[in-house]
């Protein structure tokens, strides 16, 4: 079992996990094919050109350096009229290359582009904020909704429509590995969809410098076959589970007397902070601090003692929290399945 | 008396007219005064040259730091707050204070040489031009060092560059050190037309013009268009949002965020062809001076210039495709985008049938021009397929699109640039420069750059934002990014062999004479360097290259006053001699005038009473740059 699970992480760690030139779903794959199309193209244009330009350097007359200068040099008016025709040969299939390269562009965005194609399509709205993602996952049954932070799964083979905004200035939401980026932008609403076809995690982060902590602002898609993903979706329906053991309990009470109640919404309890990440599922996921560091309980530790130290300027407060109370928190938090 | 057209022999003087008497009229004061009333094109135009040149060292020198910082991941050498200002210290630095400076510093120094003609048509603006655009670069400068640079991208899209969100004087003094600069290029873009449209040398109609000028009179006219509208955008809308609280762009506030990108960018595209055109036309130059023949399709060439310009106005949508506009407005910015590629490729193959037909002499010069090619069209084929929109949306604002721009930028603007310097090097000093020097720099400045700037694109691909200051070790980036900073360093290198051979050469050079390349036109039938009235006696012509012409086809101009500062106007398309023109002469006001403005400007960032207090001071250097005199050009 361990050389399996060792195997896998190899596994996953050798695969490029952000990136659009390995894509997994369908947007993705149309806009890798396309690239790959005009790569070819544009290459081979390209060496012409190029083998054209330098072409002349092999042909210069021997030994022009020791040559004194001569005059200008005129060449014949049939070789003047020779090159004529070729350039416009060439500019005429230019125009006609470049005519090519917009109809299949265009029939592209088309297919990957704007709302999904398929109405049975999961909707999910991302509210980006300085420097984390806010996932919410809409549903006309308001008992079916789910929130989340930093980090969303979704169902294998089906779209997912995205309908991202933001709440202080402009984001752009790009998972490379399942559709080009889209701008998330204070007082509008921008859709698009993304599809994954294979389960996987795949990195995304945000692609319009939004100040200081740009770097640190990424989110994990987790792609998972769809029963999988129903499991992971009713897990996430739950409110938090009154804690049971007194160190928990203890922790629960540290949450609550300390600054921590009036950013973030523990579901289940009298947390409803709309400041921070929703952490009713905080355990469940794989990262902190929107993917800055992976979750286990001594980052967690640590960032809660210092985050101005591990991501500077963010704006999650330095709560001082007394050492007797750490430990039951981080108990609590780690509770929070 | 009216002006007479008279023949000359090759490489001679043009005429008689006693050059004592001239150099007296056209002499500049000694001391400081006299070195701040400088009015000589060719002095202004090295000042351009110059400083714009210290700017980009600075901007370079930022780079390096900020490749230091992302060659490793997890790198804790700059933090996130200086690793911000640094990036966006450098695209300002080298978008406002190197590249279009650099640009309009060469147009100044050679326009009025090749077109044949003494000054720029109004001297004293252009003085006050580089006053303006001096002062822009020491108040942005200033802040930075006093730990006041701006930090939200060359770009400052709002509302991250708001009240809310910058607050601080940073994003102030960006504003306001754009309507610096771009005054700065406004009154070089007023000249510069002035200058080519009236006081071309007699018969040098519109199609006998060499194209660096075409170059010119088009980036000049783009100027024109599109300075104004970033005026509004970082000036009218921005600064006015953060110091006085009006709602343009503020989403708080109601304003609309987009609304500036769409303005800016209106700017920002056009900005590339700015920078990009008059370096098209530095290459034409080059090219004509060492392939021994005009550029082939020298009437496709200028009207694939003219098309450029235009169209660069209509595609500055596909910077903002990412942004979610309706697909038809997409397709259309396509659409226009790849019509760039179609005027660009026609200027190449001119280019290449230039090099094929004509006898290539491979001078250092020389080799930038190939350099050029062999990265420009790269980064062209790059900006195709940016123009694409779902390709665009995968490649926005990673480092593929900061490989392409640099591609396009360096490739564009620099290597013709570094060309045009080893080109005109004898012009500007008398002396030759070092020719093996000058091909070490450009085989190291070429591999380095290649090999900074190429991976850039691979590691774009694989997911790398722009604008980060640091990458986790998971996402696989570091030795595309290593690669690029070493590539950096050996840009350094390049750029140290480049600035020693020019330190050297200018010192104990070969000496050039007027001509050293044979080349056909006119910066090339007076002495290097120039002197201050450039010819003795104003030449004139009759074909697209008058020192390649026959004796019988070139002349001079008699009739010229000696004792005052005189022009000569000719007609807009055909060059037929018009008037005599005085110009004035040197003084000290546009830089008066420059300061007091300058004083006011840097205070409205501080309180909105300072555009008060510039009016004042300004029109305090007005009335003194007008004020009626009866100096030497006034007498009969």
């Amino acid at each position: 079992m361990k050389r399996v699970l060792l195997l896998s992480s190899l596994a996953v760690a050798g695969r490029a996990q952000q990136t659009a030139m390995d894509p997994a779903g369908a947007p993705a794959r149309s806009i890798a094919h396309l690239g790959l199309f005009f790569l070819a193209l544009l290459t081979a244009i390209y060496i012409v050109v190029i083998t054209f330009a330098l072409l002349p350097l092999m042909r210069r007359h021997r030994g022009i350096d020791q040559e004194p200068l001569e005059g200008n040099h005129r060449p014949s008016d049939a070789t003047e009229t020779r090159m004529a025709k070729r350039i416009g040969l060439a500019t005429v299939a230019t125009i006609l290359i470049l005519f090519g390269l917009i109809t299949v562009s265009v029939s592209t965005s088309k297919a990957t582009s704007g709302s999904p194609p398929r109405p049975d399509s999961l909707v999910v709205e991302i509210t980006a904020t300085q420097w984390w993602w806010s996932v919410r996952y809409a549903n006309n049954d308001a008992s079916r909704i789910v929130m989340a932070a930093n980090e969303m799964h979704i169902p294998v083979g089906r779209p997912v429509m995205i309908r991202g905004t933001s709440t202080d200035v402009i984001h752009s939401f790009w998972v490379p590995n399942l559709q080009g980026k889209r701008d998330l932008i204070p007082s509008r609403t921008n859709i698009d969809w993304i599809q994954a076809d294979r389960p996987g995690r795949y990195r995304g982060q945000c692609a319009e410098f939004c100040g200081l902590q740009h770097a640190h602002m990424a989110l994990w898609v987790v792609a998972e076959p769809p029963d999988r993903f129903e499991e992971w979706y009713s897990r996430q329906l739950q409110p938090a589970a009154d804690p049971a053991d007194p160190v928990r309990q203890r922790g629960q009470q540290v949450f609550m007397d300390y600054a921590c109640v009036l950013c973030h919404t523990i579901q289940g309890t009298q947390a409803a902070g709309q400041v921070g990440p929703d952490l009713t599922h905080l355990a469940s996921r794989l990262t902190i601090a929107a993917g800055t560091l992976p979750n286990n309980k001594g980052n967690l530790a640590g960032w809660i003692t210092d985050p101005q130290s591990i991501k500077p300027g963010n704006h999650m407060a330095t709560v001082p929290i007394r050492p007797e109370d750490m430990q039951p928190l981080l108990e609590y938090l780690e509770s929070l399945q | 008396m009216n002006p007479v057209l008279e023949t000359a022999e090759r490489n001679e003087p043009f005429g008689n007219l006693e050059p004592e008497a001239i150099d007296k009229t056209w002499r500049d004061e000694r001391g400081l005064k006299g070195w701040l009333s400088v009015t000589t094109h060719q002095a202004i135009g090295k000042r351009y040259i110059v400083t714009a040149f210290m700017f980009l060292l600075l901007g370079g020198l930022e780079a390096l730091l900020m490749r230091l910082q992302l060659s490793s991941p997890e790198n804790t050498f700059l933090g996130p707050g200086r690793y911000n200002q640094l990036f966006t210290v450098h695209g300002t630095t080298m978008m406002f204070l190197f590249a279009v400076p650099v640009m309009e510093g060469m147009g100044v120094y050679f326009v009025p040489l090749m077109l044949g003609t003494r000054n720029v048509a109004f001297p004293r603006l252009n003085a006050f031009g580089y006053w303006m655009y001096l002062a822009g670069g020491l108040l942005f400068y200033g802040a930075a060092l006093t730990n006041t640079a701006p930090d939200a991208g060359w770009f400052a899209y709002p509302p991250l560059s708001g009240p809310q969100y910058s607050p601080g004087k940073g994003v102030d003094v960006w504003a306001q050190m754009i309507t610096f600069t771009e005054i700065s290029a406004l009154c070089v873009a007023v000249e510069l037309i002035a200058t080519i449209l009236r006081m071309r040398a007699p018969g040098m109609s519109l199609n006998r013009m060499p194209l660096f000028c075409w170059g010119m009179l088009v980036q000049s006219f783009m100027v024109l268009f599109a300075m104004p509208a970033v005026m509004v955008a970082s000036t009218v809308m921005l600064l006015n949002d953060r110091t006085i609280g009006t709602h343009f762009v503020n989403p708080a506030e109601g304003g609309d965020p987009l609304l500036y990108q769409h303005i800016f960018w209106f700017f920002g595209h056009p900005e590339v062809y700015i920078i990009f055109i008059p370096a098209l036309g530095m290459v034409s130059a080059i090219m004509e001076g060492s392939t021994r023949r005009g550029v082939f399709g020298y009437p496709a060439v200028v009207l694939s210039l003219v098309a450029n310009a235009f169209v660069a106005f209509g595609l500055w949508v596909h910077h903002m495709f990412a942004t979610g506009l309706p697909q038809i407005g997409e397709a259309y910015f396509t659409a226009a985008s790849m019509m760039i590629a179609i005027t660009s490729g026609v200027i190449i193959f001119c280019w290449i049938a230039t090099l094929w037909t004509g006898r290539i002499h491979l001078t250092a010069a020389l080799h930038f021009v190939f350099g050029f090619i062999v990265i420009f069209v790269l980064g062209g084929m790059t900006g195709v397929m940016l123009a694409s929109v779902p390709l665009n949306l995968q490649a926005h604002d990673s480092y593929f699109v900061v490989g392409h721009f640099h591609y396009v930028l360096i490739g564009g603007a620099l290597f013709p640039l570094f060309g045009a310097f080893h080109y005109w090097f004898p012009k500007f000093t008398g002396r030759m420069i070092d020719e093996r020097l000058g091909k070490i720099a450009f085989w190291i400045l070429f591999f380095g750059f290649n090999l900074t700037f190429f991976p850039m694109h691979i590691v774009g691909l694989n997911g790398m934002t722009r604008r980060i200051y640091t990458y986790p070790e998971i996402v696989g980036w570091q030795n595309m990014n290593l690669l690029a900073t070493a590539g950096a360093f050996t840009i350094l290198l390049g750029g140290i062999v480049f600035i020693a051979n020019v330190l050297t050469s200018r010192k104990s050079g070969a000496p050039a004479g007027n001509d050293p390349w044979e080349a056909g036109t006119l910066e090339w039938a007076t002495s290097s360097p120039p002197a201050n009235y450039n010819f003795v006696h104003l030449p004139f012509i009759n074909s697209r290259y008058p020192l390649w012409a026959g004796k019988a086809d070139r002349g001079f101009v008699t009739g010229m006053r000696s004792d005052r500062r005189e022009v000569l106007v000719t007609s807009v398309l055909d060059a037929e001699p018009h008037h005599r023109y005085v110009l004035p002469g040197s003084t000290i006001w546009p830089f008066v005038t420059a300061a007091g403005l300058s004083v006011g400007l840097v205070g409205s960032i501080f309180a909105f009473s300072g555009y008060f207090v510039a009016s004042a001071l300004g029109m305090i250097g007005v009335i003194g740059w007008f004020w009626p005199r009866e100096p030497l050009e006034m007498k009969p």
